[in-house]
């Protein structure tokens, strides 16, 4: 099987974010490899091991697939080091600020072009947080959409995927065939964290880094604009109390007070 | 007159409180149309369930295709709907499915659009808040329909009575959607208390609970409030993932929402951290959860939730 990851560099976590011009400052800020992805990485390597791996000239390949800056090579190093075989990162100036749209647009024209049969995200990028990257993918290429999975099963010889799906709206059974899409929760594995061979190894796999004009397309909409962006007051601190035995008494008063109950 | 379409939210065949609120923002923005998609046989019925707030008419669509294939049948009629009456933006509640239906929607219609509002303005400016509740942001859509996911729970629904006219349609169900098959689906399971993302107080429980949730819902039921849980708390399996509250979990914006036993984890504030009012109990006087509380009680979530829950009832009765 030719299997795709689409993984993004996201500011850590706990980084204090800001906005600049109204875009979110990915230069002076710690970057990491977004985590929901590490997930989409570990269950590609499950895949591929399950179905006779992914050495050298195996059964099959794991491409590692980010959009980002030059910078993002770091979380692709990381991907290429937990396992991935190779990578393609699409790094470019007119890329700077891409909505969803966009980079949906640039990683379906990848993966059309790469003939992936399984292409695995994570369910959302915790700096953008929207989670529609991988629905897009999907009506792009007019593949199977099999999002939101907390169990994952690839038949190769039947070309067929079938996936539990996890969401507010309940818990779905269901499948499609190749090439399909599949993003998968965090409920599904644990991601490895990469060894010392895996790190040494991850040096001499390539990262084939192209610009627009490699990809063969040109980004000329942007279809959302941001107005404004401020920094809201943080939360006043508020009254912290002891519990000397009197803690539940106070609490309920403060809900009274305030008319919560 | 402008118009503006909102996908009345069913879940579980039953029709919940963001639908309200979607017709409440959309009001704003010109006439209301809600499109309700029913199974066959059940147009109907779904559609009287929409009898509160400012909708002036109602588009029913019946087929099996919504059961068998989901998002991706959904984003068709969608798409075909906004291809006929050209509306100014289309509202759809922000849980995963609708993200990933506005999404699609939003390809097949080269428009643009817009993630998790807590509000939208009659000149379509929606409101949102990002990096965990810090930020603030006032953002447009300028390239065709606006559409626009909305955060239940963030807009006060107008509920006056409404009788809207009912329309029905029929839809061509696209190729791409049925590349997907679903074969099963289990709805929700609610246990009798109020669904997270809609409740106006949320009780929830992490790891400090040790497994033992009987406190923590006791006070739940004391309040009338729905029950969640941290990640530590349901990869424990002590309490179901459908009550995960958090960046992998829901976004809940409740007027109180009261964190038991938990420490208070980036990824858990991305799920609570709009909140109205933050109350915390906690015996680590450290924990970062403390940051964000309006009301905290440093001790033990054993000792001080059953006498709160004593102290409720009392003034309640
Ligand atoms: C990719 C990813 C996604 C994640 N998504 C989520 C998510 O959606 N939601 C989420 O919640 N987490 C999420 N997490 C996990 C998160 O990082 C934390 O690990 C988790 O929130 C911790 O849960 P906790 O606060 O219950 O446990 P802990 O951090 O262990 O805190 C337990 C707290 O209970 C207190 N305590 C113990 N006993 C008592 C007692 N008797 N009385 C009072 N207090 C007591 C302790 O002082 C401590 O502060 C995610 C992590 C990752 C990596
Ligand atoms: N710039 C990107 N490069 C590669 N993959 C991405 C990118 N943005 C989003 N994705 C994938 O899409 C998923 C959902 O992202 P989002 O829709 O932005 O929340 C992520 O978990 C990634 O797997």
């Amino acid at each position: 099987m030719k299997i795709a990851v689409c993984i993004k560099q996201v500011p850590d976590s706990w980084a204090e974010k800001k906005m600049v011009n109204g875009l979110l400052d990915r230069v002076n800020v710690d970057v990491v490899l977004n985590d929901l992805d590490e997930y989409a990485i570990e269950e590609s390597l499950a895949i591929a091991e399950a179905h006779g791996g992914n050495d050298e000239g195996g059964a099959n390949t794991i491409t590692v697939i980010s959009m980002g800056p030059e910078r993002a090579t770091e979380a692709v190093r990381k991907a290429l080091s937990m396992g991935a075989n190779n990578a393609i990162l699409v790094s470019d100036s007119a890329l700077v600020g891409a909505d969803a749209l966009s980079t949906s647009q640039v990683l379906a024209t990848v993966i059309f072009k790469g003939e992936f049969d399984l292409v695995l995200c994570g369910t959302e990028s915790t700096d953008a947080r929207m989670s529609v990257v991988p629905a897009m993918i999907a009506e792009r290429l007019g593949c199977a959409q099999l999002t939101f999975a907390s169990a994952v099963k690839v038949d190769p010889v039947a070309k067929k995927v079938s996936i539990t799906r996890v969401s507010e709206t309940g818990v779905d059974e269901m499948f499609g065939q190749f090439p399909a899409i599949v993003s998968v929760v965090e409920k599904i594995n644990e991601p490895r964290y990469p060894s010392f061979k895996g790190i040494m190894a991850a040096k001499k796999k390539s990262i084939e880094v192209m610009d627009l004009n490699a990809v063969g397309i040109a980004i000329e909409n942007a279809w959302s604009v941001v107005i404004d962006a401020s920094p809201r007051p943080p939360r006043a601190a508020g009254i912290k109390v002891s519990d000397d035995g009197g803690g539940a008494d106070q609490l309920v008063t403060f809900l009274a007070e305030k008319k919560l109950i | 007159m402008t118009s503006c379409l909102i996908l009345a939210d069913f879940i579980g065949g039953k029709n919940t409180k963001i639908t309200a609120e979607l017709a409440t923002a959309a009001a704003r923005i010109g006439e209301v149309t809600a499109v309700v998609l029913a199974p066959t046989g059940q147009g109907a019925t779904y559609a009287a369930s929409l009898n509160q707030g400012a909708i002036s008419k109602v588009i029913v669509v019946e087929s099996d295709s919504f059961a068998a294939h989901g998002i991706g049948a959904v984003a068709d009629v969608l798409t075909q709907i906004i291809a006929t009456k050209n509306p100014a933006a289309i509202l759809i509640a922000s849980h995963a499915f609708g993200k990933e239906v506005a999404g699609r929607v939003a390809v097949k219609s080269n428009c643009g659009i817009i993630t998790d509002a807590v509000d939208v303005a009659a000149d379509l400016t929606a409101t949102q808040l990002v990096f965990g509740g810090s930020t603030t942001v006032h953002s447009q859509v300028c390239h065709g329909t606006a559409i626009i996911t909305v955060r239940p729970n963030s807009i006060t629904a107008d509920l006056k009575a409404a009788s809207p006219a009912v329309e029905s349609l029929s839809f061509e169900i696209s190729e791409c959607a049925k590349k997907a098959t679903i074969t099963s689906s289990k709805p929700p399971l609610q246990g009798g208390r109020p669904e997270l993302t809609e409740a106006d107080i949320v009780v929830s429980g992490g790891r400090g609970t040790n497994g033992d949730f009987a406190a923590v819902e006791a006070f739940a039921d004391s309040l009338g409030a729905a029950v969640g849980a941290s990640r530590a708390a349901t990869d424990a399996g002590w309490y179901p993932h459908s009550h995960q509250v958090g960046q992998t979990g829901k976004t809940v914006s409740p007027q109180l929402y009261v964190a038991c036993g938990i420490s208070g984890a980036i990824q858990h504030r991305a799920g609570m951290q709009t909140s109205k009012a933050i109350v915390v109990i906690n015996k680590d006087p450290e924990a970062p959860i403390f940051e964000i509380a309006d009301f905290g009680v440093v001790g033990d979530l054993f000792a001080v939730l059953p006498k709160a829950t004593e102290g409720v009832k009392a003034r309640k009765s």
